[in-house]
């Protein structure tokens, strides 16, 4: 199973990153850019076929060690 | 005097450490390998700057993971006092032994420079000197943030230990080098014996290098 993680940064925190890509991609000549928020994303290839139990574990390791809750959302899709 | 230092694969501020160390107490400390699981008594343990484990996945989150950490968390909740410098800082934020977490600078460039702190109060050992002290900054992820609910309870509980200040003690927004939140440069946990700070203490022990400073924040552990 492959599963992806998207981690990105809580709304109410600065994201100095993307106002500089938001910028550029303005400097470039895109308008109607409203805003551009950046973040990792993580694939992890898992054995096995318990999608609900996968879900569980990358849960578990997006509170323990992948995001930083205080500061980061994730999301987890499995494919 | 027993101290211990915790060297990580990227540390590179450990041997500055031990050298500051044993400059204000006469003795070196024990370093200790992140491999490691235990540490003997002391009455010190630092977590020093670096880049450990190269900043994978965020700063600190892979160091805070190592064997020795479980050891380093059990000390600094039965008392003994911890100090994490600049990315120890970052690893003790990992750990969560401190609130809210360290975010790239608010300028996006690694900032180093000589900055001034000032204690914000004499509620710990780190502070009980309460001189404005000069000594520099090495960073890129040393933009301290947290939701106002933290920040409320770490000012309420005198948890704030230094905020960015200027050479006269003003605290000002021109003397926040990275945009931290409140000019908050380092932070205490509940029991004030853990100390986490992103300015670099053990680079500010002799004139010859600019300042020497940084023995306000050891001085009241070790001597």
């Amino acid at each position: 199973m492959l599963a992806k993680i998207h981690i990105t940064l809580k709304k109410d925190v600065l994201d100095p990153q993307g106002k500089v890509i938001a910028n550029s991609l303005s400097d470039l000549g895109f308008d109607g850019i409203q805003s551009v928020r950046q973040g990792k994303y993580i694939e992890i290839i898992l054995n096995g076929d318990d999608k609900n139990a996968a879900t569980t574990k990358l849960n578990q390791m997006c509170e323990k060690l992948l995001a930083n809750l205080v500061i980061e959302d994730y999301s987890v899709e499995i494919d | 005097m027993k101290s211990h230092v915790i060297v990580f694969p990227g540390s590179n501020c450990d041997r500055d450490v031990a050298v500051a160390i044993e400059r204000i107490s006469g003795s070196a400390p024990e370093m200790i390998w992140h491999k490691n699981t235990s540490i003997a008594e002391s009455d010190l343990i630092v977590v020093p700057g670096g880049f450990s484990y190269g900043d994978y996945l965020r700063c600190g989150a892979i160091a805070s993971t190592s064997p020795i950490i479980n050891e380093v968390v059990k000390k600094a909740k039965a008392g003994v006092p911890v100090i994490g410098i600049c990315n120890g800082f970052q690893i003790l934020i990992e750990t969560s032994l401190l609130d809210g977490a360290l975010i790239r600078n608010n300028s996006l460039s690694f900032i180093c420079k000589d900055i001034y702190i000032k204690p914000e109060n004499t509620s710990s050992i780190f502070t009980k000197n309460n001189v404005v002290a000069k000594m520099p900054i090495a960073h890129n992820e040393g933009n301290y943030f947290a939701t106002s609910d933290t920040i409320k309870k770490i000012n309420d509980n005198d948890q704030v230990a230094f905020r960015y200040c200027d050479a006269n003690g003003l605290i000002n927004e021109g003397s926040n080098p990275n945009g931290s939140i409140d000019n908050i440069a380092g932070i205490l946990n509940d029991n004030k014996n853990v100390l986490g700070l992103m300015p670099h203490p053990e680079r500010a022990v002799e004139l010859g290098l600019g300042s020497d400073d940084g023995k306000y924040i050891f001085e009241g552990v070790l001597k």
